[in-house]
């Protein structure tokens, strides 16, 4: 059974949903699909916490926010894209705010702006410490406003359907009944997120598997600079749980087990009372994340039973400022911890947090299939490069979001009425492909929860903060193994309804698909840059990296090709705070 | 809108046992609470014939109030009395709840409003008490 | 790390199996910081891959994993099984709310009930965001913050009796959105929330029990917003009745 609409949106976080009202305002006419695996406000968006960054004061420039990005990117930014990113910003949070987003205030009224790494202005706005949370729910709300988006919730996306050259389309397992049914449109836009859970230790939520990067790959859509993983260097040993950037923004320190701020012997002191912007613990997330590495190979980090960890102290800032700036820490910390930040620093660690590199698109949000646009985590314009500094992101749903709304509203209106019989024949090949490698299969030996554990493993070991070349070989072939495992999985429960060993199978389907871009896009980039460190290749290699990576799908693995950078302004320069 | 449901013949509906009331102390406590307006109502109307009995003169008031030094009637009161405490202090509790209490630009916690109130109404009570005893 | 071991005895539903809900234990071996997700994970990865409910973000913000814990409405993935003396914990679905399978309830009935308070910014004139965004002071802000913290977890309705009783109330919430909404200063739309509070399923069916707030994991305290969103739905009624003229 298909049914049509003219817009399809896969995934309902901060950019699927900001693209769902994008191209609901752009026509009252369009009819526009919202198809989830989980509930919208379940979506991982609800996580972040710190803030999301626009020029909002007059001492801030938009040239400023686009060289404090593209500096934090090592030059592999896109530079009309950033362009694009810092111009839209301002308008974009002004709406949001104007859609009841409850931003934090100054005593005038007007939205606050606080510290984050990597900026050299005070311009990341935050609703309290839960940005994301407040974002999300505002978006979300909003959304039910326009009575042409159309949600289907709880419906695992399988495939796109591709006929005569063009995304007419996705088919989708409804976790309800357990069938497989399709939705025909004329434009699909993907936003489901990025993969952390293809590490062991992460922020992310279960839910980040790698989806829809796996979903346009396979149709033939390239996935660019995968290799770049960005780790966040505060978040809780043991559960991966993200304790905010802004803790630092607001001036916190990290320290040894000595009680020392080890950031000022990596260049980024000198040490202050108060932070300054992009020094010490306001430094850019892929050098923070190193420097801990190497405090704990000099030995100078805490040992726990969940690995070695620094602290971050928040103890000077007192309980005033954290109950009223940094409240959803204090209550993490205590649940997860027990720890008081206003009496005891906190235990923390690098974990991997987010993905710069994604589906291709260009600025529009337009991926190279005809039919097929993607925002947000899982796409690579690209506004992040190498590494990105906290509080783009959401900035980024938001711009992208509306971006890839309007464009995909203007392409779904220029485009005829589409014939639904292709899309039938090829939503039934689906449910025989699922049935046979899924739902009915029979016999089979392997555990899938064993091997998304061993996939993690490797993954950890060599796709991880520092890599060479043979822990990234070895992981690509463990992943080669792991694939040949994953055929032969077993999978015991044969109920339809809601069977969630089915969609956990199918999200492992999915993580060893984008495990494996990633590992071999790491592979070949004989140089470090980023958040890509190599032990081997110590240095940035411009004359021979300094292009993006383009992974295309065959049958024994990636093909990488490679891209030039777009360079409008700010030509590159040594990467020294 | 939501376009995706269960289908609803393969839903299990849980039924609310008779006795939801008896699981929980504090849903106990909460039926305990509306019960006490069936003594508070029947109070009223035991007091609405007092006045009534009143307007019919001292002879038949005195015979009427002549009842109320019988057991029951004793017992009566005295219940009636405990579930009048019980309603009011819980009416203060709740209320607390309802309307914060401003204190120039910060809100007093909630037991401030409740023992105000109480103080209050201990005041009156104590007041109307000494009227009776020294008329 | 001292190891334990604690008995979990989670409802089981299998549509077209089973005619109603029956018990299945499990014996868990667990760390000492582990929480009831954690064992419900261990559970489907390594014994029985069958077992089926929700959760994401395991840090207490996605609303996903609620279930009756030893009769209680909880986060799963802030219910820490050190918390629990007994040998055997008790894992079941969200009460009052239609069984899907296993530990997965339905809950498109409440999405339903989000939409019908209109939980959106509604004004009579709306400006441009080139314009600049509506000034909000830090007391304006507070007025309805706490209201806003709500993460959609559902265990105020599994707390609330009325709601178990009448699954047509709207519920707390829902309710709590509404005065979210009708409490910040940017907003204008009382007047169009006033039919889905002012229903017999709205505001007045709640009869103050005041669960919904003991067990709410975000303090948002959805008891104090009904009970104001019955103050203010009865005084604008007086002002209706009173000044029936320039009505809002």
């Amino acid at each position: 059974m298909t049914v049509t609409h003219d817009i399809l949106i896969v995934g309902g976080g901060g950019a699927g949903l900001r693209a769902a009202i994008a191209a609901a305002e752009h026509s009252a006419g369009l009819s526009i699909a919202l198809v989830s695996k989980v509930y919208p406000m379940r979506s991982h968006t609800v996580s972040a916490e710190g803030g999301a960054a626009g020029v909002m004061r007059e001492e801030d420039s938009l040239d400023q926010h686009a060289r404090d990005t593209i500096f934090g990117s090592d030059f592999l930014a896109d530079q009309d894209a950033v362009e694009a990113l810092v111009q839209e910003a301002p308008r974009e949070l002004i709406q949001l705010e104007h859609w009841g987003c409850p931003w934090s205030r100054d005593p005038d009224g007007r939205i606050s702006v606080r510290a984050f790494g990597g900026m050299s202005v005070d311009r990341t706005l935050y609703a309290s410490d839960k940005t994301g949370f407040h974002m999300l729910h505002s978006l979300f709300q909003t959304s039910l406003k326009y009575d042409n988006i159309v949600r289907y919730d709880e419906c695992f996306v399988t495939s796109l359907l591709i006929d005569d050259g063009k995304v007419q389309g996705v088919a989708f397992v409804n976790l309800f009944s357990g069938r497989v049914q399709a939705i025909h449109a004329k434009v699909v836009i993907m936003c489901t997120g990025g993969c952390g859970r293809v590490f062991p230790f992460t922020t992310n939520a279960a839910i980040k598997t790698g989806d829809g990067m796996a979903l346009a790959y396979r149709a033939g859509a390239p996935m660019k600079d995968m290799e770049f993983v960005q780790y966040h260097p505060t978040g809780l040993p043991g559960t991966g749980i993200l304790i905010t950037e802004a803790s630092r923004g607001e001036g916190g320190w990290l320290c040894n087990k000595d009680g020392y701020r080890y950031l000022q012997d990596y260049g980024l002191g000198p040490p202050t009372e108060t932070p300054v912007h992009r020094k010490m613990e306001l430094g850019p997330r892929d050098i923070l994340s190193r420097c801990f590495v190497q405090e704990d190979q000099k030995g100078r980090t805490f040992e726990g039973p969940h690995g070695s960890y620094v602290h971050l102290d928040l103890r000077h800032l007192g309980e005033k400022l954290i109950d009223e700036k940094l409240p959803f820490v204090r209550e993490l910390t205590r649940n997860y911890v027990g720890i008081d930040p206003v009496v005891e620093p906190i235990p923390v660690r690098p974990v991997v947090h987010y993905m710069m590199g994604g589906i291709h698109t260009d600025i529009d949000a337009k991926t190279p299939l005809a039919g097929l646009y993607a925002a947000g985590e899982v796409a690579c314009v690209s506004i992040n490069g190498a590494n990105r500094l906290g509080s783009n992101s959401l900035t980024e749903c938001l711009v992208f979001g509306a971006r890839a709304g309007r464009a995909a509203a203007e392409y779904a209106l220029d485009q005829p009425a589409p014939a639904t019989n292709p899309v039938e024949a090829l939503a039934s090949d689906e449910q025989r492909r699922l049935d046979a490698q899924f739902f009915r299969k029979e016999g089979g030996t392997e555990n899938v929860a064993d091997i998304r554990e061993a996939m993690q493993q490797t993954m950890e070991e060599g796709a991880g903060i520092y890599r060479d070349e043979a822990r990234m070989q070895q992981t690509c072939n463990d992943l080669r193994e792991l694939r040949e495992r994953f055929a032969n999985i077993r999978i015991e429960d044969r109920n339809d309804i809601f069977n969630t060993e089915r969609t956990g199978a199918l999200e492992l389907d999915y993580m060893l698909e984008v495990a494996e871009v990633i590992a071999n896009s790491a592979l070949l980039r004989r140089e470090s840059r980023g958040s890509h460190t190599r032990t081997d290749h110590p240095e940035r290699d411009d004359a021979n990296f300094l292009k993006h990576s383009l992974a295309y799908r065959t049958e024994t693995g990636p093909r990488i090709e490679y891209a030039p950078v777009s360079i409008t302004r700010w030509q590159p320069e040594e990467r020294k705070y | 809108m939501t376009r995706n449901r269960p289908d609803p013949s393969l839903l299990f509906h849980p039924r609310m046992p008779a006795n939801w009331w008896l699981r929980k102390r504090t849903y106990f406590l909460f039926i305990v609470r509306e019960f006490t307006s069936v003594f508070i109502a029947a109070y009223l109307i035991v007091f609405l014939v007092q006045l009534y009995q009143l307007g019919n003169g001292p002879g038949a008031y005195q015979a009427f109030m002549g009842k109320f030094a019988s057991p029951g009637w004793l017992g009566f009161h005295a219940v009636a009395l405990a579930f009048a405490i019980y309603h009011s202090l819980t009416w203060f509790y709740t209320t607390s709840i309802v309307i914060p209490l401003r204190i120039g630009a910060m809100v007093a916690p909630r037991y401030v409003f409740t023992l105000l109130n109480v103080a209050v109404w201990l005041a009156v009570s104590a007041a109307i008490l000494a009227i009776y005893l020294i008329w | 790390m001292s190891e334990r071991t604690v008995s979990l005895k989670v409802t089981r539903y299998r549509p077209g199996q089973d005619s109603t809900p029956t018990a299945q234990s499990y014996e868990v071996a667990y760390q000492d910081d582990w929480v009831v997700l954690d064992a419900l994970n261990f559970i489907k990865d390594h014994v029985d891959g069958t077992l089926s409910f929700r959760w994401s973000c395991r840090m207490g913000v996605c609303g996903s994993c609620g279930m009756m814990v030893n009769g209680e409405p909880r986060l799963t993935c802030s219910a820490f099984l050190r918390e629990f003396d007994s040998r055997e914990i008790r894992i079941e679905p969200l009460a009052h709310f239609p069984v899907i399978r296993d530990l997965v309830i339905d809950m498109s009935g409440f999405l339903d009930k989000l939409k019908s308070v209109s939980p959106w910014i509604i004004r009579d004139t709306e400006k441009d965001p080139s314009e600049g965004e509506y000034l909000q002071s830090p007391k304006q802000l507070d007025a309805y913050h706490q209201f806003t913290a709500c993460i959609n977890c559902l265990l105020c309705y599994s707390a609330c009796p009325i709601f178990g009783l009448e699954t047509d109330f709207i519920g707390p919430a829902a309710l709590a959105l509404a005065h979210r909404y009708n409490e910040d200063s940017r907003d204008q739309g009382s007047a169009a929330r006033w039919n889905a509070i002012n229903d017999h399923n709205g505001a007045w069916q709640c009869t103050f029990v005041g669960e919904c707030s003991v067990v709410c994991p975000k303090s948002v305290d959805p008891a104090a917003a009904i009970q104001r969103l019955k103050v203010d739905t009865a005084k604008q009624w007086v002002r209706s009745v009173l000044l029936p003229w320039g009505q809002k």
